[in-house]
């Protein structure tokens, strides 16, 4: 379709002129102007919402909301061409089978091997094994093999020694969905452990002698304690409203040893609504501030975002501290069990704050317990009240420690907005379906591609600069702040305004620091160089005395540069990653490229030989991109005398 | 006055001390007349706190049987908490600490008896002066002139002894304009903008009065900025009702039919107990202990403090905007020109000019665009959040400047030659100081109070290598553009340096900023290394041809 206008969201005055495409997973929007023709890809797994707005004198405009947060509004001059691209949109961003996404068709050239390779860089198996597993105390159980107890759970889980398969049958028949009780994390130092299950079905009364004996298998698998808390992460009304469904919770009397807790995180359909409150608060065109933090607050949405904290805490406290075993679980299993395991993982265990580490997790505690990707972020065609941002959560609550604790992690904050794009995105085959059967099912690994390997061969790219393994935040177990620090919980606008560039900083501390980091590599491959061209010359002059003194400085540089060496990464490298940000085709300029290429323009400032004033342009192209016309903010420049009156006048 | 008469108990025993994130320590307390000392002389770590009197913002004392306990709530925001045994030296020492923290006459103030123990490499009183300021802009543009017309602050008392003014104004029609001029601060030049000429000019509002009132010595003096067929824009920091209220007081605006070539513009900055109460309200939501605090962003909300912020981030954006993208020159006033008015023209400095993002330009804008231009530092920050004397005329006015600009670094991490320790040092020294330079409220009363010669300068301790080096910003990089922030709720944040400086561990952060310290060392010590290596290289090379040669 010809002459579409695509708007500013922040200003209506600025409008592009171009031609829309419609291809079989992308929408694409090339711009008119000749020389940049700017493109703006999205790919129809991204798109939420679609919306037809009344048509005006100038054409008829929809409007395009993404999963990934952009909102994109488009004004169609024909009717009957707006009605048909919507038509089209509605279709296309709505499959009813899996082989229509992307990632069946997505081939980023990469030979069988490759892939396969690809497939095997996060093993579960090993990660089981880094923890300790099997043991004495704990072994892998076949139990699940054919998926005969739990079609939702992986083939192979951890379970206590003296959990016998009779036991692991008779409990999973007491759980909802029967998933039964397996294990989530285990701590070597002191035995205590992370376990996972649904609710039991306990009703107001029912109770199982199975299951009671795989809660004191997981018990004795804990020498060090006396008991086990089970904590319950839903509000304690959701749980008691449960029972009369014939499902529930435990009862303490039943069950020797436990203590129970509950730790109210609501639902996925409250979850949904609070986001989409927050989600308005941000497209709200100029708000005041009140508008804003009003908004934000009852929105709820970082108060949800604490109480999956809290319980996270909770957890890790009880296993680290007090060297309890902790059982977690709330309606069925996959979601906020799911966030919450990981949250506690990750604050005990200092891998999981690595780039490897982190992956390990989401594919243990999300893919291979099976949350249920497709159902909650809407790949295919499906019932919307299934639709909920829980592992948005979970990666926001990442992003909240990353904020704590600068150090810690050793990746940054694009590598959780690239993980957050993926899920919707179906590029990749890793967040397909809803459970391990059903992707061994459509034999996903012989047909898609990993985004684990994809995003480790760019992986320089995600690399957090204030990271060091040996720093002391790095190690043991992270203590966030409990109560009363609400304070400490922002907002983040990096993701949920990440469309809008002109409201983030602009300049980027770790960008900065990720281009000195790479200067100082090549500082230190350069002394290697000259030392050795030296010792050289010096040989030929015969001056053996200062060959080794400086033989001796130069592995001093090295010993310091040990740490560093991951980092090898020339700028070629970094910009070809650039062209391979796998939501859009290579090589268009559009929003996200020209972001990251804005870094790279900062990267270049530091480099001594380029001028300093590279993102000199940028600023400014920033500034005009961002000037609204209403009131309360700048006029923008080239808005003219009349834009200028309206501001004053709002005024 | 003797201060030992106000010191009844000058030393108490087994004192405890308690603060957030810190384990409780006993120690000794001793007061002295400017100082309250505590010091633990534990073996495993021995510790001294020294506090200024005047920092102490309110003391609240409490007894449970014949233990006192004194709650001191201090100006830079802290909260401490001292358990005294003995409830008569509780009640000597809260009755001391009161009395010595709220001294009325400026001559007992600390400033007055503090003797460095540094070397004085620079005398800061001498550091900007007005002359070498002007000497700066007579070398780009010979338009203005110093006019030594306030030399006795005979005609403006706020205003410094030499202003800049267009040449072709002379003293006469100045003051005539002072006339018509609220506290007869007439337009003189804040900022002159290299890149095209265009000028900032700063006054207060002019006394026009119900009937119309006008003077053409001012229409004048304000058009000899305007270029030949060329706009000019009036930021009024009131809103137009606030502005029209004015008139009834004799005040007012300036009409557009008497300054045709000038468009009015107004913005609303609050003033006075509405931005003070905004802080008391922000400083408690900041320090609710109360656990069940998931009203909190209603509660910052409620404070109104970053819609403060944004209002003059907004006002100074617009100012910058006029010169640099409408190429017109700008007049800005409120209603004194003392508050609104400097938050205005400082920061929309720090937006165009670089010069202003390094640490000797800031200090040279805050001397310039703050102490001369006669912001009262002593009213507006007499009492900080605590205070339960609510007078009128306090006003974090410079606080609110001071989060504008740690908005701005935030955004643009890398264009300042100063960290934000720089900026919470000076909110720090505006309420309570060793130094003089923020005494008094302008310069005639400074030069009463004789403080150049009397009190040591803030920027002679400040501009010594030692302190400079805490409050360098290790990523800076020069930036020669003008930098436009971004004003959109989603861009600001709490100034957490400040406002929850004592309410959070900050270990890790700390941690952090000295990571990148040392990643940048250690790139800058590699430079200099490599460097070294070529040019011995070089030589050698030489050395090496020459020998053929030979």
């Amino acid at each position: 379709v010809e002459n579409v206008r695509l708007l500013d969201r922040l200003s209506s005055r600025k409008a592009a002129l171009g031609t829309l495409y419609l291809t079989a997973t992308h929408v694409i929007f090339v711009e008119n102007v000749s020389e940049t023709r700017k493109e703006t890809w999205v790919l129809h797994s991204q798109i939420s919402s679609i919306e037809k707005q009344a048509t005006t004198a100038t054409g008829c405009p929809l409007l395009i909301r993404c999963k990934n947060f952009q909102v994109i509004q488009l004004v169609i001059p024909q009717e009957r061409d707006c009605h048909d691209v919507y038509i089209s949109l509605i279709r296309l961003a709505r499959p009813v089978k899996y082989e229509e996404l992307y990632c069946f068709s997505f081939n980023p050239k990469l030979d069988k091997e490759e892939r396969e390779q690809g497939w095997k860089l996060v093993d579960l198996n090993e990660e089981y094994n880094r923890m300790g597993i099997p043991n004495n105390y704990w072994q892998i159980s076949d139990i699940n093999r054919d998926y005969g107890v739990c079609d939702s759970y992986p083939t192979e889980l951890y379970v206590p020694k003296s959990a016998t398969a009779h036991i692991i049958v008779g409990s999973s028949k007491f759980r909802s969905r029967r998933r039964f009780p397996a294990l989530s994390y285990y701590c070597k130092d002191n035995n205590a452990s992370i376990c996972r299950s649904s609710q039991p079905l306990s009703g107001f009364s029912a109770r199982c002698l199975e299951d009671e004996q795989m809660l004191q298998a997981i018990r004795k698998a804990n020498p060090g304690s006396d008991f086990i808390y089970v904590v319950d992460t839903r509000p304690k009304l959701n749980a008691m409203a449960n029972r009369a469904a014939g499902k529930g919770y435990e009862n303490e009397d039943n069950y020797s040893n436990i203590k129970f807790q509950f730790i109210g995180i609501e639902n996925i359909h409250v979850m949904r609504n609070s986001l989409q409150k927050m989600l308005e608060v941000c497209e709200l065109k100029s708000p005041s501030m009140s508008d804003f933090l009003w908004g934000l607050e009852n929105s709820g949405w970082l108060k949800h975002i604490k109480a999956i904290m809290d319980a996270g805490i909770f957890i890790a406290k009880a296993v680290a501290e007090e060297g309890v075993s902790v059982l977690v679980h709330c309606s069925d299993g996959w979601d906020r069990t799911a966030q919450v395991c990981s949250v506690a993982s990750l604050l005990l265990d200092p891998y999981y704050r690595t780039m490897k580490g982190f992956m390990v997790l989401v594919e243990k505690d999300w893919v291979s317990f099976g949350h249920k990707f497709n159902h909650r972020y809407g790949n295919l065609d499906g019932d919307p009240k299934e639709i909920s941002p829980v592992m948005d959560q979970f990666i926001e609550c990442v992003w909240q420690l990353m904020e704590q604790f600068p150090c810690a992690f050793e990746f940054n904050e694009r590598f959780l907005i690239h993980i957050q794009h993926h899920i919707y995105s179906c590029q990749f085959g890793n967040f397909l379906c809803n459970s391990q059967k059903e992707r061994r099912e459509l034999k996903i690994q012989e047909r898609t591609y990993s985004l684990w390997a994809h995003l480790w061969k760019n992986h320089a790219n995600y690399l957090n600069p204030l990271y060091r393994s040996d720093h002391g935040q790095t190690q043991g177990t992270l203590r966030p702040q409990m109560a009363p620090c609400n304070f400490l919980y922002k907002f983040w606008s990096g993701m949920y305004n990440r469309f809008e560039k002109g409201l983030h900083p602009r300049q980027s501390v770790t960008d900065y620091l990720m281009a000195v980091k790479e200067e100082t590599q090549q500082l230190e491959e350069e002394l290697e160089v000259l030392g050795e061209r030296l010792a050289n010359l010096q040989k030929s002059q015969l001056n053996d005395n200062k060959v080794k003194s400086k033989q001796q400085d130069r592995s001093k540089q090295l010993g310091l540069s040990t740490s560093d060496n991951s980092l090898a990464n020339t700028p070629q490298e970094y910009s070809n990653d650039l062209k391979s940000f796998p939501s859009r085709s290579p090589s268009q300029g559009d929003e996200e490229d020209s972001a990251l290429i804005l870094t790279q323009d900062n990267l270049k400032s530091s480099d001594p030989d380029l001028s300093a004033n590279s993102d000199q342009e940028s600023g400014v192209e920033d500034l005009s991109c961002r000037s609204p016309s209403g009131g309360g903010c700048l006029p923008s420049e080239d808005s003219g005398k009349d834009s200028d009156e309206a501001v004053y006048l709002a005024v | 006055m003797e201060f030992a008469e106000l010191i009844k108990t000058p030393r108490a025993d087994n004192v405890v001390l308690h603060r957030p994130f810190y384990l409780a320590v006993e120690g000794t307390l001793c007061l002295t007349g400017h100082h309250l000392i505590f010091s633990s002389r534990r073996q495993d770590n021995a510790e001294e706190l020294w506090l200024l009197h005047s920092n102490i913002d309110s003391i609240e004392k409490r007894f449970v049987g014949s233990l006192g306990t004194i709650i001191i709530k201090c100006k830079d925001l802290r909260i401490i908490q001292l358990d005294i045994p003995g409830m008569e030296e509780c009640l000597n020492i809260a009755s001391s600490i009161e009395t010595l923290s709220t001294l009325d006459s400026v001559t007992l103030m600390y400033p007055f008896f503090y003797r460095p123990m540094f070397e004085i490499v620079e005398d800061g009183w001498r550091s900007f002066l007005p002359d070498q300021e002007f000497e700066l802009l007579s070398s780009v543009t010979d338009e203005w002139r110093l006019s030594c017309i306030n030399k006795e602050f005979s005609v403006c008392p706020s205003y410094p002894p030499v202003v800049v003014v267009p040449k072709s104004i002379d003293d006469e029609a100045l003051r005539k304009v002072a006339m018509f001029r609220h506290g007869s601060r007439f337009p003189v030049l804040s900022y002159y903008h290299k890149k095209n000429g265009m000028v900032m000019m700063r006054s207060s509002q002019p006394l026009t009065g119900t009937n119309g009132r006008r003077c053409k010595e001012d229409e004048k003096l304000i058009n000899a900025t305007l270029r030949p067929g060329k706009r000019g824009y009036i930021i009024d920091t009131r809103s137009l009702n606030v502005a029209q209220q004015a008139r009834a007081k004799g005040g007012g605006f300036e009409q557009e039919a008497h300054y045709p070539q000038w468009r009015r513009i107004h913005k609303c900055i609050e003033r006075f107990n509405i931005l003070q109460e905004s802080l008391i309200k922000l400083v408690e939501a900041c320090n609710d202990q109360s656990h069940n605090m998931d009203r909190w962003l209603s509660k910052l909300e409620a404070s109104n403090w970053l819609t403060h912020i944004k209002e003059i981030l907004t006002a100074a954006c617009l100012a910058a905007q006029c010169i640099d993208r409408e190429g017109a020159s700008v007049l800005v006033h409120g209603t004194e020109g003392t508050d609104s008015t400097l938050q205005v023209t400082s920061l929309a400095q720090i937006i165009l000019d670089p010069r202003c993002r390094t640490i000797r330009g800031f200090e040279s804008l805050v001397v310039r665009e703050w102490l001369q231009a006669g912001h009262p530092f002593q009213q507006r920050c007499a009492q900080s959040a605590y205070s339960n004397s609510k007078q009128k005329w306090e006003a974090p006015v410079f606080l609110l400047f001071l989060d504008c600009v740690w908005q701005i670094l935030r955004q643009f991490p890398c264009s300042f030659e100063f960290n934000e320790q720089f900026l919470i040092m000076l909110f720090e020294h505006a309420y309570a100081s060793q130094f003089g330079t923020f005494l008094g409220n302008n310069e005639n009363e400074r030069s009463k109070l004789k403080l150049p010669q009397k009190t040591m300068s803030l920027w002679s301790w400040v501009n010594r290598s030692e302190e400079l080096s805490k409050f360098q910003n290790p990523l800076f990089e020069a930036n020669s553009l003008v930098i436009w922030p971004s004003v959109a709720p989603q861009s600001l944040q709490l100034w957490e340096g400040v406002f929850l400086r004592w309410n959070r561990p900050s270990k890790f952060l700390d941690e952090a900023h000295e990571e990148m310290i040392n990643i940048i060392k250690y790139n800058k010590e590699l430079q200099a290394k490599v460097n070294a290596l070529r040019r011995q290289l070089a030589e050698m090379e030489t050395d090496d041809r020459m020998q053929e040669n030979l």
